[in-house]
């Protein structure tokens, strides 16, 4: 009796053993803990305001430049100006380091246009928040303009036809200035896309994670920012405060601690955890790798997974004409394989990102940097190795250029681009681009030029798929082509082998059957011999 | 004059049900541990790994109870080691069963396993199982190594003596299947895991006359 008791009891607990998971998936599916955290910590869109611009009476007036929108929005936003002039996107300059060496303004330098020669090449100021360059204020509207306009045509329209006295064009005019100036909005993707989206001197070029597909994107390419989805606007994350938008990265991470809005209401919502916490999953395997690897590595299978992005740049090939005029090949995707004043152009479409330690500053050269031509020089890379501090393994675009050098400095060279500025796009002048360019930086130019294997990279953080288009274990957890096989120094579960161990293993389990067959065999044969007997 | 063949009872129901539940556990762990290990693809990787694990924590529990037993019944006296016929029970393995020799150690209730059963099963249930147990504990708390004072711990290290462990354990399987077809006939041993019942080699033979009744 006692021992039937014991049985039963046995049974009874592993029955319960085992029927716990489907017991447990028979349950009503609560979401996973992330997806419940980040859902409470996003009630609704912040869509209200207190304010409509197009009853103000300081907006009801002619416009006849820039400054003059800018100085009524500063009538009432008195803090506005000071508190943008404090930012990097009218600075151009990095806050964290020290002088003007780090910043498109300063003396970074990347392998796509190269270099802004201190805001002197005027194409690239098209993408300041200036009415022009750094000279005439600030123009609010790029950001805060919910009509795309082209300003410098606008204002140039109306001082032509006012001189010629066209009243009725005038009047035109000044009403598409009225309607554009009174349609105030807070950011949204398109305002942040006009020049995010455009990078590198066109759409999809710089970031692979960045492009117009995300102004309308579908959720199965952004979960985020999908219309069909959360619509979130780009300042949901990239949290906003005295104009100043959290997310930049340069030396200095765009997050400096790990914290969710349960344990900093304040901080910004720039990182995954923020709203999802460092434990989002379900199941706690997926938690334990929330340490190591970053959310993106997993839920962002590939980049530019609806445009696609520029993955190579060879300036060596530019300056090709033809008839004596410089011309455009078009490739696959519709996208320019070769540019006379660019050179030659690869694009790729859904793209697997490449995987380093990250701790969340990316280490960039500047000009004045001393660089190794012998190898493939890496104009930025993202720093963090095992084991150090916050480092965790992320995805990257990793963009490859060639791109023209000081072969007596071992410098990398900025030409200066612009036709505006006479540059190279207009003269196909190498050693005149180069020279004005460097004089333009008061950097040394020898006068010999060459050509360098380059890459710069682009942490990729947006384009977040759906959880169904996660990678599966898989991807990374496989003996061979998994998107971890170049990180080394740890053992990694379907990745990693003892190679001895497993070949012995198998040969002494050959061995074993071999025996076992052998020894079977003899007893047959020994029995039937028997028999016989 | 007929042969009744000579039966006793081996194996109580709670040993059945424990070689059985045992062998069901290692064959699961085996091959989702494989899958792991990246031999083969099965069920993908996160269910082999969920699914290893939960049955390695109800083979570790399960385990508990099956050495509780092992003491409160006095069975693990069945596994002390002895060097005694042994030498006899290797040359009847390698030798004597091809010539139809009777096993030199027949079974009975009080010794159920020959000396190099004792010391193989010894070595499994006291070396070879905890080793697979306490490693694979380790290896699936990994992440909370660093909390309990044991980051000194390679995971690389711990994988290899849990693979390791499972290669021999697999290696044991070939061989104790084999083995259990050595019996009075091919299926009198795996009967006797499943009845309880083991067939001896040498039916005693009962004369008619000694019948009562007849």
């Amino acid at each position: 009796m006692q021992t039937s008791t014991k049985n039963i009891f046995m049974l009874a607990i592993t029955a319960c053993l085992a029927f716990l998971p489907a017991w447990a998936a028979a349950q009503d599916e609560p979401p996973a803990p992330g997806r419940a955290m980040a859902r409470q910590a996003g009630v609704l869109s912040g869509d209200w305001t207190t304010a409509d611009h197009s009853e103000m009476e300081a907006l009801k007036k002619t416009f006849e430049s820039g400054q003059q929108i800018t100085e009524t929005c500063l009538s009432c936003h008195s803090l506005a100006d000071d508190q943008l002039f404090h930012t990097i996107h009218w600075k151009w300059l990095s806050p964290y380091e020290d002088g003007d060496l780090v910043g498109k303004a300063g003396y970074s330098i990347n392998n796509f246009c190269i270099s802004t020669n201190k805001m002197n090449d005027k194409k690239c100021s098209s993408c300041h928040i200036g009415w022009n360059g750094k000279e005439d204020g600030i123009n609010c509207l790029v950001c805060h303009g919910e009509k795309d306009m082209d300003w410098k045509a606008q204002f140039k329209d109306y001082q032509f036809f006012k001189e010629m006295g066209e009243a009725e064009l005038v009047t035109e005019i000044q009403d598409d200035i009225s309607a554009a100036v009174t349609q105030i909005i807070r950011p949204n993707r398109q305002n942040c896309g006009s020049c995010h989206f455009n990078g590198g001197g066109g759409e999809a070029v710089k970031h692979g994670d960045l492009d117009a597909s995300l102004i309308n994107p579908k959720r199965t390419l952004d979960v985020h920012m999908g219309i069909d989805g959360e619509d979130f606007s780009c300042t949901r994350c990239h949290t906003t405060s005295k104009h100043q938008v959290a997310g930049r990265v340069y030396s200095t991470p765009a997050v400096s601690e790990r914290k969710s809005l349960v344990e900093d209401d304040l901080a910004p919502k720039i990182s995954c955890e923020s709203c999802h916490t460092a434990s989002p999953h379900k199941e706690g395997k997926l938690n334990d790798h929330t340490d190591m690897v970053a959310c993106q590595s997993c839920h962002i299978p590939e980049f530019a997974r609806a445009h696609a992005t520029e993955m190579t740049w060879d300036w060596s090939k530019a300056g090709k004409l033809k008839d004596g005029k410089p011309y455009i090949e078009k490739g696959e995707f519709d996208r320019p394989v070769y540019k006379s004043i660019k050179g030659e152009f690869g694009w790729e479409k859904d793209v697997e990102p490449q995987y380093f330690w990250y701790n969340g500053s990316v280490a960039a050269l500047t000009a004045k940097d001393v660089i190794d031509p012998s190898g493939v020089v890496r104009v930025s890379h993202p720093v963090g190795e095992r084991g150090e501090g916050q480092s965790r393994i992320f995805p990257f675009k990793v963009h490859w250029a060639k791109q023209p050098y000081d072969k007596v400095h071992n410098t990398l060279i900025t030409p200066l681009l612009s036709e505006e500025n006479n540059g190279y796009w207009k003269t196909f002048d190498w050693q005149d681009a180069n020279t004005r360019g460097m004089a333009l930086m008061d950097l040394p130019y020898s006068g010999e030029m060459g050509f360098v294997e380059t890459t710069y990279v682009f942490p990729t953080t947006h384009m977040v798929a759906p959880k169904e288009n996660t990678l599966s274990c898989r991807a990374c957890h496989r003996p061979e082509n998994g998107r971890l096989s170049n990180l080394a120094g740890f053992y990694m579960p379907g990745r990693d082998r003892f190679a001895l161990m497993d070949y012995g293993a198998w040969i002494l389990a050959i061995a074993a059957l071999a025996a076992v067959g052998l020894h079977a065999i003899g007893r047959i044969v020994a029995n039937g011999s028997r028999k016989e007997d | 004059m007929t042969g009744q063949p000579n039966r006793i009872y081996l194996y109580s129901r709670y040993e059945r049900f424990w070689h059985w539940l045992q062998m069901a556990l290692i064959a699961v762990l085996l091959a989702t541990g494989l899958e792991v290990h990246g031999m083969f693809v099965l069920s993908g990787f996160q269910d082999a790994v969920n699914i290893h694990n939960f049955t390695g924590l109800a083979w570790l529990i399960a385990f508990f109870f099956f050495t509780f037993w092992m003491f409160t019944t006095g069975e693990w006296k069945q596994y002390i080691p002895t060097t005694r016929k042994m030498l006899t029970v290797i040359r009847y393995y390698s030798y004597g069963i091809f010539k139809g020799e009777a096993h030199p150690v027949p079974k009975s209730k009080k010794a159920k396993h020959n000396p190099l059963q004792r010391l193989t099963y010894l070595s499994l249930a006291a070396v070879m199982l905890p080793i697979q147990m306490i490693s694979g504990f380790l290896y699936w708390s990994y992440n909370s190594w660093a909390a309990w004072g044991l980051d000194f711990l390679s995971l690389s290290q711990v994988a290899f003596v849990h693979t390791a462990m499972a290669y021999a354990i697999l290696v044991f399987i070939i061989i104790h299947v084999y083995m259990t077809t050595t019996g009075a006939t091919v299926f009198a041993h795996p009967k006797a895991m499943i009845t309880g019942w083991e067939d001896l080699e040498e039916p005693e033979v009962v004369e008619d006359w000694e019948k009562a009744g007849s």
